[in-house]
């Protein structure tokens, strides 16, 4: 399956790098449009010390941590938001009548490498961030872990999203709202929003276990609104959980589809 | 090989409720070559989504090479093969080589069977002129025959095609139906077709299914058919009447 799934890859890679002009200029684009989420935080650090009690380097770490969880899957899941696309034009059909699982084939559809500028941008202010604050040595296990929380995290969502439009095939905007809305939510310490937004968060959709409740963990900080420690390791089970029920959310999806006219 | 037992699909479209194919039952064994007639909206592609898996359906039972297609549609992918004439199967932007190749990896073919598959499709259906042109160039004729060539390419015992002659010239048509005749009689493999070409029908199908608003209306061989009109009718005139007319099974 994970063969497969970088032979499609690799396909489509192949067929977009015959235009390399505009495979250069893509990249270099993905990584300045980056920059400027980087910008606005500098920004806010010219005028202020602290965001919310926290440092600059500390709201990067945060920042970086959930860049690098996101800019991965919005390479490598994101083509799952044009499923709505495929139901219409009727070329989810011929998706279905191969021998390998929907979800590897659609997310693999015309893969657009060019969004690895990004993830290069997010890996740099991360490892930036973590080389300025000297993390303590016995809690940077949880960096990794972090950023693949994450990824599992953004991966399930943009899977209940895709999954969505096989009901709403006329809404894929509102799928958006969740997948990179929920990348705005977790650029920023969660103490910067209000108190019933940030419970929404960990125990509603877990977006907290992103880079917020692990942070806290890798950066040995007390959370201000008072969880108790050991909410900093439910990262991975609050993941789990979550990518069951996209699991779940896409066979449904899949079963209901009900094609187009011929 | 395949089995359908009362099977029905129906949509819900706004309050109302559509059926597209309901209470449907026939059997196709191992070897046979089948028509599948109806007019537009009988329920034809419904049908025929049901049996790849690509639909389930609402009620009663489908199954194809003792599998149930919805449940089990990725092993099932291994062993029908499938053409939509409307649409293409195959990668838009990739010359058909790298199609076939990709196919190859997606089917777990093994080389030495793939090329020699390859060599011989490449032969009978006289792709050589086209393997490293990207699909969207290729004309219609070309398309359908390198579609056909990719359906083909894991070998599979049952070959479900619908309406794969649509928009072809005589020629690209004659090519087609003697490849596919060929198919059934040497190979043995067992053919399903849907179509709006009688000529498909009179050149291939021992046997002809009819479906209309959804039902079996018709189910026999050609020369059954044809016994449905009086006198000398042409094929014409006995589908006609079979769609127009009151039910005359």
């Amino acid at each position: 399956m994970v063969r497969t799934y970088f032979l499609l890859l690799w396909t489509w890679t192949r067929a977009a790098a015959a235009y390399p002009v505009s495979f250069a200029l893509m990249t270099l684009l993905g990584f300045v449009i980056a920059a400027l989420d980087v910008a606005v935080i500098l920004i806010i650090f010219a005028n202020t010390t602290t965001l919310a009690g926290f440092s600059r380097e500390e709201v990067l770490f945060l920042y970086g941590a959930a860049s690098l969880s996101f800019t991965v899957c919005d390479t490598f899941v994101s083509n799952l938001d044009r499923v709505g696309q495929h139901i219409k034009a009727g070329t989810l059909d011929t998706v279905l009548i191969r021998p390998v699982s929907a979800w590897i084939q659609l997310t693999t559809d015309r893969f657009n490498a060019t969004r690895v500028g990004r993830i290069v941008q997010a890996g740099l202010v991360l490892g930036y961030a973590v080389a300025e604050l000297g993390i303590d040595g016995r809690r940077a296990w949880m960096i990794p872990v972090m950023v693949l929380t994450g990824i599992v995290i953004f991966a399930s969502l943009w899977t209940i999203g895709g999954a969505l439009q096989f009901a709403l095939t006329e809404a894929p905007e509102v799928v958006n709202a969740f997948t990179y809305g929920s990348q705005q939510l977790s650029q920023y310490p969660l103490s910067v929003y209000g108190r019933d937004l940030v419970k929404g968060v960990t125990y509603v959709l877990p977006l907290a276990y992103v880079n917020w409740q692990p942070g806290l963990y890798a950066l040995g900080r007390d959370d201000p609104f008072g969880t108790p420690e050991f909410m900093r390791f439910l990262g991975p089970a609050a993941a789990l959980v979550l990518a069951l029920l996209a699991a779940l959310a896409w066979r449904q999806g899949v079963r209901h589809y009900r094609s187009t006219g011929s | 090989m395949i089995e359908l037992d009362r099977a029905g699909r129906s949509f819900k479209v706004k309050r109302n409720v559509v059926h597209a194919v309901r209470e449907l039952s026939f059997t196709v064994s191992a070897g046979e070559f089948v028509g599948y007639l109806g007019p537009n909206g009988a329920g034809k592609s419904t049908t025929i989504k049901m049996l790849c898996g690509i639909l389930t359906p609402t009620s009663g039972k489908v199954r194809v090479a003792g599998l149930d297609p919805s449940r089990r549609r990725t092993t099932l992918a291994r062993r029908i093969g499938v053409v939509f004439g409307q649409r293409t199967t195959l990668w838009w932007d990739l010359p058909l080589a790298d199609s076939f190749e990709l196919i190859r990896h997606l089917y777990k073919v093994e080389r030495a069977a793939f090329t020699a598959r390859l060599g011989e499709l490449t032969e009978t259906l006289d792709l050589g002129g086209f393997l490293r042109t990207p699909v969207r160039q290729l004309s219609l004729g070309q398309r359908m025959r390198g579609d056909l060539a990719a359906a083909l390419l894991h070998a599979p015992d049952v070959l479900v095609l619908d309406e794969p002659t649509i928009g072809l010239d005589v020629v690209s048509k004659a090519g087609i139906r003697d490849f596919l005749l060929r198919l059934n009689t040497e190979r043995g493999v067992t053919v399903l077709l849907t179509t709006h070409d009688l000529g498909d029908i009179e050149r291939l199908c021992r046997r002809v299914m009819l479906i209309d608003h959804g039902r079996l209306a018709f189910d026999g061989s050609l020369d059954d058919l044809m016994a449905t009109a009086p006198g000398h009718a042409s094929i014409e005139d006995v589908v006609t009447r079979l769609y127009t007319g009151p039910g005359t099974t």
